[in-house]
């Protein structure tokens, strides 16, 4: 305990990394996964902008990259991210590669809801003559929202429990902080503190994901 | 009367969806359609359930490529028009569907004005022409409500509204009145007459209901294995359908001629000769035909058959168990033979 009050400074500064790299890692990978969800979406057979080609080499690149362990993607990546960011270690060489590994999670949790918006919608906007981009943030993104919110933030939870390994490779965050002073120093009170932690903000942003869901579909 | 050039028109029209597996056969599902439409007609198209009748309407507003023929709409062909060319094509063919299609998350009163969204008409122009769509349909008081809060007639309802709101010369209604129930698909119904009688609005009706058709078309193309089998007047193909899977779908909403094990049980109530008698338009006088029955004391009673209306043009067939004697009874029918088609029935 008293190991805790000492450690309460280097406890907040780790909240406030796991925070920052989380929150960079929502922004880059989400906004990339939604471009590649959709890409998956709209190029699908069927869909109004199939492309046989594209859907393919976005589907394998995403079978590929998911099944992958984070922790050995966080090794395999570093020589990408030294390309990226011109670092392997560090907190913007763990941005960049969860950002990454993340793509390609949320693509899937995107072209899985965007699949929930009835297809005789998009067709309803096509007798009217509406063209593609119209369609994607007309109707396919306005309707597919709650669940998108939803998927977002579940992704959140995944992006806080992948930020954890940020020690590994010299980056901050409550997961280094754990290992550093909790776990190494066999000290299973700051173990815990860190844990707690992560809970209340997990429960945070799942409160607000929840209640943001529902005011977008008015439940 | 027609004008000069139909509104829309199909030539020779095929749509063809290559096979799903390698090696399988190619499906076909509109084969050689031709079909013309004026301006101002209700036209109806009917058969079973993927006769093609849903592929058939999408290639008009090319939601489907057709893979060979002309589809005019107003004496252009609009086949071939890449899909940017086709938005203001589109925008002169309102559709409605059977699941009503409404975006969710818009309130009725941006439903509506969606469409005019598209066409790129200013704020309060669109204001102005949603407010009017939706006095129209009588959903003023609903213009804020969201689609789930509505039942499946308001929801139609909207969709017409919608559909119409770039004031489209051409309404196409996709099974439109599928999802409800008798009577909201008669209020429906009402709306779309309204439609077509106060705005001028040419309408294709898909359906697989025979009472629609008899309510508001007023022709007809049969469709049957993508094909269209028959065409014509409401009233001809309804009393006298030439093919034998049209005149299964008349006998749907119409009981006509008895199908042989119905005679059977016909047979077995009533020792006496069994005739059917076609009532057709004013032509036949039911009055005369039943007095010459009864003249020289032929006993008759109605065993089948029924007398329907379509624009005010009654037909029918009654199907009739004479008693008598032989004798008697043929010279009442000779005399009815003068009036109309007699069958006897063995």
């Amino acid at each position: 305990m008293d190991n805790l009050i000492t450690l309460l400074p280097e406890l907040w500064i780790a909240a406030g990394e796991t925070l920052y790299i989380v929150g960079l890692t929502l922004l880059f990978g989400g906004f990339g996964g939604l471009i590649l969800g959709l890409g998956l979406y709209l190029t699908r057979a069927g869909s109004i902008l199939a492309n046989r080609a594209v859907f393919s080499t976005i589907n394998v690149l995403v079978n590929t990259v998911r099944p992958i362990p984070f922790i050995i993607f966080l090794a395999a990546a570093q020589p990408l991210a030294r390309v990226a960011v011109g670092t392997g270690i560090g907190n913007n060489a763990i941005i960049f590669t969860i950002a990454l590994a993340a793509m390609f999670a949320i693509a899937r949790i995107v072209e899985q809801n965007l699949l929930t918006v009835t297809p005789g919608v998009i067709e309803a906007a096509r007798s009217v003559g509406a063209g593609p981009v119209r369609i994607i943030f007309t109707v396919l993104l306005p309707e597919a929202l709650g669940p998108l919110i939803l998927g977002y933030t579940f992704i959140f939870v995944a992006l806080v429990d992948m930020s954890a390994v940020a020690g590994y490779i010299g980056g901050g965050g409550l997961g280094a902080f754990a290992l550093l002073y909790g776990y190494r120093q066999f000290d299973p009170v700051v173990t815990w503190a860190a844990v707690l932690l992560i809970i209340v903000f997990v429960q945070l942003v799942q409160f607000l994901g929840n209640w943001l869901a529902r005011k977008a579909l008015r439940r | 009367m027609s004008s000069p050039t139909p509104l829309v028109e199909l030539r020779n029209v095929s749509k063809v969806y290559p096979a799903t597996v390698k090696g399988g056969a190619d499906v076909t599902a509109i084969d050689d359609v031709s079909l013309s439409i004026d301006a101002g007609d209700v036209y109806g198209i009917i058969g079973y359930s993927g006769a093609g009748k849903s592929t058939l309407v999408r290639l008009v507003n090319v939601l489907e490529r057709s893979t060979a023929g002309q589809i005019l709409i107003d004496g252009r062909d609009v086949a071939r028009l890449p899909e940017r060319e086709l938005r203001p094509v589109r925008l002169g063919i309102g559709m409605i569907f059977q699941q009503f299609n409404l975006l969710n998350s818009r309130t009725v009163a941006r439903n509506v004005a969606y469409p005019l969204e598209v066409a790129g008409r200013d704020k309060s122009d669109r204001a102005k022409r949603v407010a009017e769509m939706l006095d129209f349909v009588g959903l003023a008081d609903k213009a804020g409500a969201y689609p789930d809060q509505l039942s499946g007639g308001q929801k139609q309802r909207v969709g017409i509204a919608r559909a119409l709101a770039t004031s489209p010369a051409l309404l196409l209604a996709d099974e439109a009145t599928s999802a409800l129930d008798p009577e909201t698909t008669h209020e429906v119904l009402e709306l779309l007459k309204r439609v077509n009688r106060e705005f001028g609005v040419t309408i294709i009706v898909i359906t697989h209901e025979m009472d629609v058709i008899q309510t508001l078309a007023t022709k007809v193309a049969v469709m049957d294995q993508g094909r269209v089998i028959e065409r014509g007047d409401v009233f001809d193909v309804f009393s006298n359908p030439q093919q034998s899977a049209s005149a299964r779908f008349v006998s749907t909403v119409v009981k006509g001629v008895p199908s042989r094990p119905e005679l059977d049980v016909l047979r077995a109530r009533h020792t006496g000769r069994i005739v059917t008698l076609a009532f057709r338009d004013d032509t036949v006088d039911q009055t005369r035909v039943f007095g010459e029955l009864s003249r020289d004391g032929v006993a008759f009673q109605v065993v089948y058959g029924g007398i329907n209306e379509i624009q005010g043009r009654p037909f029918g067939h009654l199907t009739l168990a004479l008693t008598g004697d032989n004798e008697t009874i043929d010279a009442a029918l000779d005399r009815v033979r003068a009036l109309t088609t007699v069958t006897e029935v063995r």
